[in-house]
């Protein structure tokens, strides 16, 4: 009975917050419709193989009498040089960008948060020495390592995926550094300290899930980006390789063909602009929703 | 102040450091064997064991790295295993063509994106802030090397009126003698006078240009407008406000000059991100620049080439951010 009360009351100012952000979610209508948007997309990749008038295009299978059609009935959005259903490439596209950006985002992840707590834990001399890495790993322009990491490794999905983790993780740590070192002045680090728990212990299971939240929140806002970034890789060739049908891969096999067949790049394009868009304005909202800064106004 | 500068650029130094140790590492880790691909593919295997000697390949990798330091220090970057030329003579070609795309993306991400993020702020949750955000963060969305073939589809193949890629003309470039001071072709024919020629470049720059402003102007319009919002909602805004200054004075120098310091950094950062783009775009346009010299590198495995172009963005990617950190120390608000 004690116990539950002093939970409740615990929970009170947690769930409060909680409405007045779903409050808020309701209340801006772009970060709403971006949310529906993001949400339909999963479901879109989830049931891909069920919606795709022509699954089999998505793989080895090829129709060369249809080949270079525009947008009909038929094919909703044409199809390629190799008869194949632009529709349903697009389609299973969505399961295959979102797949790479999941996993690229968890495996930063993974590097990320164990490095940015130890580094905000521990302090010293270690946190001196993770901070520089990160910083060297940041000074790199943007999409220059994963260039040069995807094209040592072979250009594959896969290598572009541990490419954009080896280049994207220093953000996760420098984020849970700094929650790191907030948390462990708090009373229950403190406590664990004086009952003699091992520093090991203190790091992952107080201070890893104390910090996770806002990492989510970071996470989810870099899908777009990560997205964004895979298409380029694949677009240069160091991605995805056909016949995926992957849609930076999709937009590159068109440069051969656009002038004559506009259908074929430009529905691969508009699909990726819409998942990066949707997951921008998602994180944008995010953000502005949970920052105390600016959630007064 | 001049302590914090000193000690940002020896910090630079050894980042810059560490930026090609990684990049040596990385390229030293290719599965392809760079002495074969020097020789060229009819070589026989004492020519490829001659070329290894030759590359210094056979020396343990550290020596290979302290090589290639001192290398570095005397501008030398190696040769490219294709076509056997100095890296550092190569860049120096392709530079000037990516510097003017840079250049030109750049000033107008100054010139548009701070007054779109200002009216946005100013109008915060009106109609112009609505469509000012809808289009940044739509410009940072974009795929770079959808809009350049876009462009191309709409202003080559539909209406005709630009052109498809390259930098100049092929009548123009035969007929005309083109002067090169910096490389820059529209700055230099501006300079000689040669109003053809500059009209010419100046056309085949408008896709390009756009191509790789949008995601700048996006980027500063964007931080302009949430730097701003923040400042306005100051209590220093609010007094000056209340003597009755002008809003014009207020927003224009009183909150402006406060956001000064991120604005400048995501200028910086946004040259990277447009370099960045240059690369994706240069080989739709036939744009004679880096980007185009290092994805051909990539294809076919020419480290060197690949280490010069990292190796000299990121020189450039520091640069800019020690410039914006300079910027940021010489408010008096930030003590260092």
């Amino acid at each position: 009975m004690l116990t539950k009360l002093f939970s409740s009351k615990l929970m009170e100012p947690k769930l409060k917050e909680a409405k007045f952000s779903l409050f808020l979610l309701n209340r801006n209508k772009l970060t709403k419709i971006s949310l529906i948007i993001v949400l339909l997309l999963i479901l879109i990749a989830v049931i891909s193989p069920w919606i795709a008038p022509y699954p089999g295009h998505t793989d080895l299978e090829v129709n060369p009498q249809d080949k270079l059609l525009p947008p009909s009935s038929q094919y909703f959005f044409g199809t390629d040089e190799l008869g194949r259903d632009i529709f349903s490439r697009v389609i299973f596209g969505t399961r295959i960008s979102l797949n790479t950006a999941l996993v690229a985002v968890i495996l930063s992840l993974i590097i990320g948060i164990p490095l940015g707590a130890v580094a905000g834990t521990i302090g010293g001399k270690i946190d001196e020495l993770i901070m520089r890495i990160t910083d060297i790993f940041l000074s790199f322009p943007p999409l220059l390592l994963a260039i040069a990491i995807a094209a040592v490794l072979g250009p594959s999905l896969q290598n572009a995926m541990i490419a954009i983790a080896i280049s994207w993780w220093p953000w996760y740590t420098r984020l849970v550094r700094g929650q790191a070192i907030s948390l462990k002045e708090r009373q229950f680090v403190k406590a664990a300290e004086a009952i003699g728990t091992s520093q090991n212990k203190i790091i992952f299971k107080h201070i890893i899930p104390n910090c996770i939240s806002p990492v989510i929140v970071q996470a989810s806002m870099d899908m777009g980006g990560v997205i964004l970034t895979i298409s380029s890789l694949s677009f240069l060739g160091l991605g995805a390789q056909a016949p995926t049908p992957e849609w930076g891969l999709m937009i590159s096999t068109s440069r051969n063909f656009f002038l004559n067949a506009w259908w074929y790049s430009i529905f691969p394009g508009i699909a990726i602009f819409i998942t990066v868009l949707a997951f921008n304005l998602l994180g944008d909202g995010l953000r502005e929703i949970l920052d105390p800064k600016t959630r007064k106004n | 102040m001049k302590k914090y500068i000193l000690r940002r650029i020896l910090l630079g130094i050894i980042v810059l450091f560490g930026v090609i140790a990684i990049t040596f590492t990385i390229t030293r880790v290719i599965p392809s064997d760079p002495a074969a691909k020097w020789v060229g593919p009819r070589a026989t295997h004492e020519q490829i064991q001659e070329a290894r000697i030759e590359l210094g390949l056979d020396q343990p990798y550290i020596i290979q790295f302290g090589k290639y330091i001192s290398d570095l220090l005397h501008g030398d970057l190696g040769y490219s295993l294709r076509s056997h030329q100095p890296v550092a003579t190569e860049l120096k070609n392709y530079i000037p063509a990516t510097v003017e795309l840079v250049l030109l993306a750049t000033l107008l991400a100054i010139i548009l994106g701070i007054p779109l993020g200002i009216y946005s702020a100013k109008y915060k949750n009106r109609w112009l802030d609505h469509l000012s955000r809808l289009f940044s963060v739509g410009a940072v969305s974009l795929p770079t090397f959808w809009v350049a073939l876009f462009l191309q589809l709409i202003f080559f193949s539909k209406l005709e009126i630009l052109p498809l890629g390259g930098r100049i003309s092929t009548n123009i470039s035969i007929m005309y003698e083109l002067p090169n001071i910096t490389g820059m072709l529209l700055f230099d024919s501006l300079v000689t006078g040669k109003f053809m020629i500059f009209k010419d470049a100046f056309l085949h720059m408008i896709l390009p240009g756009i191509t790789v402003a949008l995601y700048p102007i996006g980027l500063v319009a964007r931080m302009t407008r949430s730097a701003l919002l923040e400042i306005l909602n100051e209590e220093y805004i609010v007094a000056s406000r209340s003597y009755g200054l002008p809003e014009k004075t207020v927003l224009w120098i009183y909150a402006l000059k406060n956001s000064l310091g991120p604005t400048s950094t995501v200028v910086a950062l946004s040259v990277g991100y447009t370099l960045m783009n240059t690369f994706l775009v240069e080989a739709i346009f036939s744009w004679p620049g880096i980007g185009r010299y290092i994805s051909d590198a990539v294809i076919g495995l020419d480290y060197p080439a690949i280490m010069g172009v990292t190796i000299f963005s990121a020189v450039v990617y520091l640069a800019l951010n020690l410039i914006a950190d300079i910027i940021i120390a010489l408010d008096p608000r930030v003590r260092v």
